[in-house]
């Protein structure tokens, strides 16, 4: 009887048998690796903007604080975008004649909001409020990544439920005194697991097992 | 080449219970290889695949259905959340455990009578396991991320709940499907290898081929085979015991009056063999007439599967009895009303029905050697056995659910067309692979039966 396979098919066989656990844990990592890469989460791009605000210039130049613009950060869920109004309380006395600024002349003339490109957005099964987070000592930069050294702004981090979670159930690993919380040059001491434990204390943070109820964000 | 063909001829010269007299190793090659090496598919077959496929579009419509609009085609609602997928899922995977008993436990034991059984028995539960694992998917809100049952590198951060006894199912099923298919499989490699080497056509001796996976039949090859198969055997027999086991907790962990009770596991399990067993017959008996199998599925076989019902169904009795003697010396007046409710309140027929099914009718008539033996009599019971432990498990979801603590929390279950279109076309499916299964492949294990055929040759030497 002749042979219906080639010799080759010896090796073929043993190293597909072999090749199929590789290829299986490749493909299971590449999965885990775009789910936490750039193309998919957006963390790190630069998107592009009506106009080219820089929170570098504006926080770390000139001293402004984050509550100038974003009002409502302490009070409400949501933080606030600033109105065009707020632009121009000083842009109607500086630069002026700024080509860049054209699209913020012609909003507060016509009436019309500059549409911002988002960059941090939550899904709206979640429910998130900045206040709480604001007044129990989780810093702006600890959710917002470095945004004083931000010429244009970027998604400092991958908003997802993991990463949530992650804080949730380790608060005292990135929680700050008070006064720092809209300080973007706070970096944590080399004793905050001390002082975080000494401030989940003392802010009333509750337990893990409360804060990871799956109703504290999903209501 | 097949060394065992060319042997010295052994023939089978008195019958023996187990194989009909005048096999040899050659003719139970080309009797049961012949079902698929052969150009002419019979009629029959074509005719019953084409029955079974018109249920697997009915299935196809009824999921997609199904996927685009959501559960609320149908009949459930609180407080009867779990309908007929519930019931099919327990159903089919309860059928499936007669093959793992047939394959793992009588292999240990040593019993000749699973040789000529165990290959389609096999396959059986391996399409059960199929049609009972698309249940608990369909009945998900969203199926599509079913995957969210397995703990597996999220970007959530979250495990699935293991206090779940849901979860337990997961597992226990895919080990299930997993150590099956496993076991099935590498019984089939050596008759693979005589496929290929029997085939005539080229095409067919590649698949086969590469199918036995560079079988050649040495004595290296059949001591490792035989190594491979006890272990398989040996992991596979808790599971006959453990799968069904592990379904009764989805029940018995809950606190519905009816769901509640230690009874559960092993009267599920009774009830998994049970309903397994009268498939296995309800399949080996037109298999063997169509295919002309007598000489291999002899009439000891079927009597055998028989009394194996009868002892089964005697243990499914006794644990009805237990049953509901347990819910009146309980004194729990919740209890007593579930049992009273179901042997008089809206679901009575069924609950009566059932107990005629899986009750008085086989424990009456299989007593009887005569209708044992006979064909169209042991069809006919296993028929009712399966109507009866579907109606078994439909009364454990239906009636526990429909009136539990709170009467102004009651309610009825009214299944709609779709709930009947996915039962009957999850038969379809089953049927669909059946088919495809006894065309493609050996339905009997050929390797095994040649096995018999020496030690029958070589018992009656002595």
């Amino acid at each position: 009887m002749p042979q219906i396979f080639h010799r080759s098919s010896n090796t073929i066989a043993r190293v597909s048998i072999y090749g199929a656990a590789f290829i299986l844990a490749g493909l299971g990592y590449l999965g885990w690796r775009v789910n936490f890469s750039s193309y998919y989460t957006n963390v790190g791009v630069h998107d592009p903007q009506p106009v080219p605000f820089s929170h570098k210039h504006h926080v770390s130049g000139l001293g402004i604080d984050c509550r100038y613009c974003h009002v409502s950060v302490e009070n409400s869920s949501f933080a606030g975008i600033p109105p065009t109004h707020t632009c121009m309380s000083c842009h109607s006395k500086i630069w002026v004649n700024s080509p860049m600024l054209e699209p913020v002349r012609y909003s507060y003339f016509t009436n019309n909001s500059i549409e911002w490109t988002r960059v941090n957005a939550l899904p709206d099964f979640v429910y998130f409020n900045h206040g709480i987070h604001i007044h129990k000592g989780i810093g702006c930069t600890t959710c917002h990544g470095p945004v004083g050294d931000m010429p244009i702004t970027w998604k400092a981090n991958t908003l997802y439920m993991r990463w949530c979670i992650n804080c949730h159930k380790h608060p005292w690993r990135y929680v700050r005194p008070r006064q720092y919380v809209f300080s973007v040059t706070y970096k944590p001491p080399p004793n905050q697991d001390a002082l975080g434990r000494r401030l989940v204390k003392e802010y009333k943070i509750k337990d893990a097992t409360q804060v990871t109820d799956c109703y504290t964000c999903h209501r | 080449m097949d060394p065992v063909i060319e042997e010295k001829p052994s023939l089978v010269t008195p019958e023996s219970p187990w194989i009909g007299a005048g096999q040899s190793y050659a003719s139970v090659t080309d009797k049961i290889g012949g079902i698929v090496l052969t150009e002419k598919t019979p009629k029959g077959w074509f005719l019953g695949f084409g029955i079974a496929i018109i249920f697997v579009l009915i299935l196809n419509m009824a999921i997609s259905y199904l996927f685009a609009v959501g559960v609320g085609i149908w009949g459930i609602n609180v407080p009867i959340a779990w309908g007929f997928a519930i019931v099919n899922f327990v159903w089919w995977i309860g059928i499936g455990h007669a093959g793992t008993l047939i394959s793992a436990f009588l292999l240990l034991m040593r019993q000749k009578w699973r040789t000529s059984i165990n290959r389609f028995a096999e396959a059986m539960t391996i399409f059960a396991v199929m049609c009972a694992g698309m249940f608990p998917l369909l009945h998900m809100g969203r199926p599509w991320l079913f995957y969210w049952m397995f703990p597996y590198p999220d970007t959530m951060g979250v495990w699935p709940q293991f206090r779940s006894p849901l979860v337990w199912d997961v597992f226990a099923v895919s080990t299930y499907f997993t150590v099956s298919l496993l076991f099935w499989y590498t019984g089939l490699i050596p008759d693979f290898g005589t496929f290929r080497d029997k085939a005539k056509n080229l095409f067919v001796k590649k698949i086969y081929g590469m199918l036995s996976m560079g079988w050649r039949g040495s004595a290296v090859h059949w001591k490792r085979h035989e190594t491979a198969s006890l272990l398989l055997a040996g992991i596979a027999t808790p599971l006959v015991v453990s799968v069904h086991t592990v379904v009764s907790f989805d029940f018995t962990i809950a606190l519905v009056p009816g769901w509640h009770s230690t009874i559960f596991p092993p009267y599920f399990v009774a009830g998994a063999i049970y309903s397994g067993f009268a498939m296995v017959v309800m399949l080996g008996i037109p298999l063997r007439k169509f295919y002309h199998l007598e000489a291999f599925i002899t009439e000891r076989h079927l009597n055998n599967m028989a009394k194996l019902l009868l002892a089964t169904g005697f243990i499914v009795t006794y644990s009805y009895v237990m049953e509901t003697f347990m819910a009146f010396y309980s004194g729990d007046q919740y209890e007593r009303y579930m049992m009273m409710n179901r042997m008089t309140g809206p679901y009575a027929p069924w609950y009566w029905l059932l107990v005629a099914c899986n009750i008085v009718i086989p424990m009456t008539f299989l007593w009887s050697h005569k209708i044992r033996t006979n064909t169209v009599s042991l069809f006919l019971i296993a028929t009712t056995v399966q109507i009866g432990m579907w109606l078994e498990r439909f009364i454990i979801v239906v009636t526990s659910l429909h009136r539990d603590f709170m009467p102004s929390a009651w309610g009825m279950y009214y299944p709609t067309k779709w709930d009947w279109a996915v039962l009957t076309g999850s038969m379809g499916l089953f049927l669909t692979l059946f088919y495809l299964f006894i065309r493609v492949m050996p339905a009997i294990s050929i390797f095994e039966v040649r096995e018999l055929v020496h030690k029958t040759v070589e018992e009656s030497a002595h």
